[in-house]
């Protein structure tokens, strides 16, 4: 009787967010592999043809794909250290008895909240209209232009917003690990005559190990899903030169409407963040100390 | 000396911040000018303020509409995410059998599950949903909050989760032995104790809720259910070539934005370090 008691509850408060759950994840996920092995352009009237792995074979030979993977891949490695090198620099910055340091915080976390289809937007008019003026004025037009219409220069200035947007945000948790240190190590340290750069790397940073180990997993994970900033700042152009790897996956599914082979993409791209960030949490994860 | 260097840094450090933020100066100052104006300095302050372009962008992005539906979509979600992957993850950690844990390992591994790997199969689903069971998933705010719910309980059962492990039972099981249900425990005793981590739940959700656009991109095809991103998007799909237009229009999507972030600074900023070191 009791347990039969037990059992009704636990299916109360459980069975609601369970049957959401598998109704938005779950199932789409499993449909989700299955599409992946048919041609089909996405009308449901039209017949989907089982093709088997091809979907697969041929994305090996995509060269868009193998371009929007490269270009990934460089955009990921990219924002991953300026984002948590400045992340930590603004952290340091804050954590000292300074004044303006909770200003300082307030101000350099402001951009995170404002969302990246919106800053895209501003950075765009940013890059068009100040950084050509400061080119003009300076005459530094080597390096102020407008980097988005150059194809060489518009994966840098998608970094460039991108850090804008996260690195005030890594901040605070880098934040939360340098105050999960406590004083007395620092004081002992100094009273053992180590110099300020000699603390930071002997002890600062492995205890910040933790903090570490989030903060690569979020901007790695989140610059590799990147799609808003990537859609509202360059689009994709000049001429795919910044086509990421989600923005590829929407237009070959939406855009070019191969649903089969999009959806390929799709679990491949699933695969490879899956094994980058486990990869990625495993390594830091082990280089933590514990206090 | 010490005095002053130290007045030296913290201004230093007030300068880098307000660097920072200037392209939102830039973004609020051209929102003013005529286009001979902005094109001769994007800089400097405007001559004169004009609300003439706020009042237009406002009339073209259907401004008060988007707002609407916006707080409508966030502000539900976030508070059904709450109440089920709280009640949700207390139960998983106080029935310590293998079913709990699978149900857990599930919710922690398909974080990892990118959302475009989603996207289609779901929009068929929906689609699928709507039309043969006449379940109005699809072009609907509260289709959409579902969805909301579904792709954000992971995080928030994760959060919830690892706090509750941290709570003593015996509270539990006085409030049992005293005859209150499962459903009074929970409520009265329980929730009220989870309030900081539901603080760092609701602030997490509520920032890529309202900030989200490619979901509600597939699923809303009326414009008057446009939430503020889509209404930013289309507009900018038109309006690109008028500056003027489009800032004041990207002034004030940023103002709730401002205004939240004015009234829930401390919360924000302590929610968002405690959820990460969590």
């Amino acid at each position: 009787m009791k347990n039969k008691n037990k059992k009704k509850w636990y299916i109360l408060f459980t069975v609601p967010l369970l049957i959401i759950f598998t109704t938005v994840v779950i199932i789409p996920f499993l449909i989700g592999i299955y599409y992946s092995f048919f041609e089909w352009d996405g009308i449901a009237a039209n017949a989907k043809e089982f093709v088997g792995l091809d979907n697969f074979v041929q994305l090996a030979g995509d060269e868009r794909f193998r371009e929007s993977a490269w270009l990934t891949i460089l955009f990921t490695v990219l924002s991953v250290v300026t984002i948590n090198a400045i992340g930590l620099a603004f952290a340091l910055l804050v954590t000292s008895k300074i004044k303006s340091a909770n200003a300082a915080r307030t101000m350099l976390f402001m951009p995170y909240l404002i969302g990246g289809l919106i800053l895209g937007y501003i950075w765009q008019f940013v890059f068009l209209d100040v950084f050509t003026l400061l080119g003009e004025v300076t005459g530094l037009d080597q390096i102020f232009f407008n980097w988005l219409i150059d194809p060489e220069f518009a994966l840098f200035g998608l970094v460039f917003v991108f850090t804008w947007q996260m690195a005030g945000y890594i901040m605070i948790i880098y934040i939360a690990g340098l105050q999960g240190i406590p004083n007395d190590v620092i004081e002992a340290s100094k009273i053992d005559g180590a110099s300020p750069w000699q603390r930071f790397i002997r002890i600062t940073l492995p205890l910040l190990m933790p903090a570490l180990t989030i903060s690569l997993f979020l901007t790695l994970s989140s610059a590799f899903k990147i799609y808003d900033v990537n859609l509202s700042l360059t689009g994709g152009g000049p001429a795919n030169a910044t086509e990421l790897f989600a923005m590829n996956i929407y237009n070959e599914i939406f855009g070019s409407g191969n649903y089969g082979l999009g959806q390929a993409k799709a679990i491949v791209f699933f695969l490879i963040v899956a094994a980058i960030t486990l990869t990625q949490v495993y390594i830091t994860k082990k280089r933590e100390v514990e206090m | 000396m010490r005095r002053t260097l130290d007045f030296l840094k913290a201004a230093l450090l007030l300068v880098l911040a307000l660097f920072f933020l200037s392209p939102i100066y830039i973004i609020i100052v051209n929102s003013f000018k005529d286009r001979q104006e902005l094109y001769d300095n994007p800089l400097t302050l405007p001559d004169s303020f004009s609300f003439q372009y706020y009042v237009e962008a406002m009339d073209k992005m259907n401004f008060l509409s988007a707002f609407g539906n916006s707080l409508y979509i966030t502000i539900v979600s976030v508070v059904l995410i709450v109440i089920l992957s709280s009640m949700t993850a207390w139960m998983l950690v106080r029935t310590d059998d293998k079913l709990s844990m699978v149900i857990f390992m599930v919710f922690i591994a398909t974080m990892l599950i990118p959302f475009q790997t989603l996207m289609m199969p779901l929009m068929q689903f929906m689609s699928t949903l709507t039309n043969t069971l006449n379940i109005p998933m699809y072009n609907t705010l509260e289709g959409l909050i579902f969805m909301n719910i579904g792709f954000h309980s992971s995080l928030s059962v994760f959060l919830y989760h690892g706090f509750i492990k941290s709570i003593p039972i015996t509270l539990e099981e006085a409030a049992t032995i005293d005859g209150a249900s499962k459903f009074g425990v929970f409520w009265r005793i329980i929730f009220p104790m989870l309030k900081p981590i539901t603080a760092t739940v609701m602030i997490l959700n509520v920032i890529s809720i309202w900030n989200d656009f490619l979901l509600p991109s597939l699923t809303l095809i009326d414009t008057d259910l446009r939430t503020i991103p889509l209404s930013t998007f289309y507009f900018f799909g038109e309006f690109t070539i008028q500056w003027n237009l489009a800032m004041a229009g990207l002034t004030l999507t940023i103002i709730p934005v401002v205004i939240f972030y004015a009234l829930a600074q401390k919360h924000i900023i302590k929610g968002i370090g405690e959820g990460a070191v969590k």
